[in-house]
């Protein structure tokens, strides 16, 4: 499907994941790992949270504020990673990161999240697109501070 | 007589720049300003025909240079009616803001004694009083703003108690663009026994600035928000209090003498200040700046401005989706927001369109919470600006509703 997907069918995912964002609670459960995220450079504010079983990541949330493309990127990112393995999480965060970053990529790894393959055309939303997927990296162990 | 088209041709930054594919609009001016060639070139000509170290006179190059630096300075100070020996280069505002808090307020202030803020304050003007707090116990206390978002005299009166020792405030605020009337403050503050320290990082590129008949105590600007270089600021200071208070830097060319017990000569004001090797290129482009800026007019630009201002509000008050949150303001800065589009996304539709506003909370943070918004856009306008630019902007927002557009280049 993905390369037939218009820019008119991205635009309505993203607005409906921007106007229904999945996965957004807080846990206080103290057995998930939280991130927070924040940004100098605009006033996204979000915590992501996991809870990994068994190198499983069986629950995945988040919660905060954002724009409509770190809202939308986060709370597709998180309907993406729910039951994955750790390695399967890492696998997808990368080819994302790739796509983001114009470099070579499987789209069938991301599903909804091609919606995102402009990105680069605003570099200045580029941060917008990576913050939560940034916060899960950490929450990963695989943060490498870029 | 102003002509802008005129005015334009000296700025290589409007030569028909272009940005995503359209002619580039530049209203993010509270943020920097662009840089006229005669700027670019007393900058160039300091590297190019008289590079060498200031204040270090041995042979003809240096004193050339310790002539050009201290020129400088007569000519900053005389562009807001200051005598040379009440300017100091820092930095820039934050710098200038930091120098007064530090040398000055932590120098002097106790516990019990108070320093009166408000909360439409730059970070630069809150958090360098938060340290002095820490540090010498005083309090913080915000003057409260009018339903406008206002600084008036009546509430510094209602706020201001025996234990203020200081009060420092925005000639023009980063995000309200209002004026406050810092001579009526300034008198309350001298009856009071308070010292009144301005941040005018706003306030001086756009105005005709006096310190003497403002009386304030100190006045803070950058130098890159009125066409000069980035790096270079000023700390304006009533001379009395400059040899009372303390330099933040301490080294090379601010002492007279020392000796190996710790013993210390200082140099006298505005020396002192300025320890280690000065950013001799940013003050020359900063001479630059005000003599260009003069040459035009301080009372044409803020006319100007003004007309700007007024045109935008009236085209923007059309548009029914947007919202003004400072449309009494007098100065060119016009914070907004487009109904329904957050604003980090509204400025990346402006993006799209060519048109460069600033996204955020405008390092003020405290002050979204009375505008009850997350954060806002700032347009900002200054004397380069046309109504063209304006029109331009106007039809960009009109397109709010499709917010995304950006994100897909369409």
């Amino acid at each position: 499907m993905h390369f037939s997907m218009t820019n008119e069918m991205m635009r309505e995912i993203i607005m409906d994941h921007y106007q229904n964002p999945r996965n957004r609670r807080e846990e206080n459960d103290e057995t998930y790992k939280t991130v927070f995220m924040d940004s100098t450079s605009c006033i996204d504010k979000i915590y992501i949270q996991a809870k990994i079983i068994d190198d499983r990541l069986v629950d995945v949330c988040w919660h905060g504020v954002g724009c409509a493309i770190s809202t939308a990127s986060t709370s597709i990112m998180t309907e993406l990673l729910l039951n994955k393995s750790v390695l399967e999480a890492e696998d997808i965060i990368a080819n994302y990161m790739h796509m983001i970053h114009e470099e070579e990529y499987d789209p069938e790894k991301l599903d909804e999240a091609i919606v995102f393959m402009n990105t680069s055309k605003q570099a200045a939303r580029i941060k917008c697109a990576t913050i939560g997927w940034n916060g899960m990296k950490q929450i990963l162990g695989d943060d490498d501070h870029e | 007589m102003f002509d802008v088209e005129k005015i334009r041709r000296d700025f290589p930054m409007l030569r028909g720049l272009q940005m995503q594919g359209k002619k580039l609009v530049y209203l993010d001016n509270a943020a920097t300003s662009f840089k006229p060639y005669s700027v670019i070139k007393a900058i160039e000509n300091y590297y190019y025909n008289c590079t060498a170290n200031a204040h270090r006179g041995d042979y003809d190059l240096s004193h050339e240079v310790d002539e050009l630096y201290e020129n400088s300075r007569a000519k900053v100070a005389k562009f807001i009616g200051a005598k040379r020996s009440e300017v100091v280069f820092t930095s820039g505002a934050s710098m200038s803001l930091n120098l007064v808090a530090y040398g000055y307020g932590v120098k002097y202030l106790k516990e019990n004694d108070e320093i009166l803020l408000t909360e439409a304050e730059h970070a630069s003007n809150i958090l360098p009083w938060f340290k002095v707090a820490e540090i010498t116990g005083c309090k913080i206390k915000y003057v409260p703003l009018d339903e406008d978002g206002r600084l008036t005299l009546e509430n510094v009166k209602k706020t201001i108690t025996s234990n203020t020792k200081i009060i420092a405030v925005a000639h023009v605020t980063n995000v309200m663009g209002y004026i406050i009337d810092v001579k009526s403050i300034a008198e309350l503050a001298h009856q009071n026994g308070s010292i009144l320290v301005v941040d005018g990082a706003q306030s001086v590129p756009h105005m005709k600035i006096d310190v003497k008949d403002l009386d304030c105590d100190f006045l803070c600007f950058s130098g890159h928000k009125m066409c000069g270089p980035t790096g270079i600021g000023v700390l304006y200071g009533k001379y009395e209090l400059l040899d009372k208070m303390d330099p933040l830097l301490s080294g090379g060319g601010m002492n007279t003498r020392f000796d190996m017990c710790g013993d210390v000569g200082l140099q006298i004001p505005p020396l002192k200040f300025e320890a280690g090797t000065q950013n001799i290129e940013g003050a020359i482009g900063l001479a630059a700046a005000v003599e260009y800026l003069e040459n035009i007019g301080m009372q044409q630009i803020e006319q100007y401005e003004n007309q700007l201002r007024t045109y935008a509000v009236e085209k923007m008050k059309e548009i029914e989706d947007i919202t003004i949150y400072n449309s009494k303001a007098e100065t060119g800065i016009i914070t907004f927001n487009l109904k329904g589009v957050f604003a980090q996304d509204a400025a990346s539709l402006l993006n799209s369109k060519g048109v460069c506003v600033r996204s955020g909370q405008h390092c003020a943070k405290i002050l979204m919470e009375r505008l009850q918004t997350l954060a806002t856009l700032r347009a900002s306008i200054y004397f380069y600006n046309t109504k063209e630019d304006i029109d331009i902007f106007i039809e960009a927002c009109k397109k709010g509703g499709d917010f995304l557009d950006a994100f897909f280049n369409d």
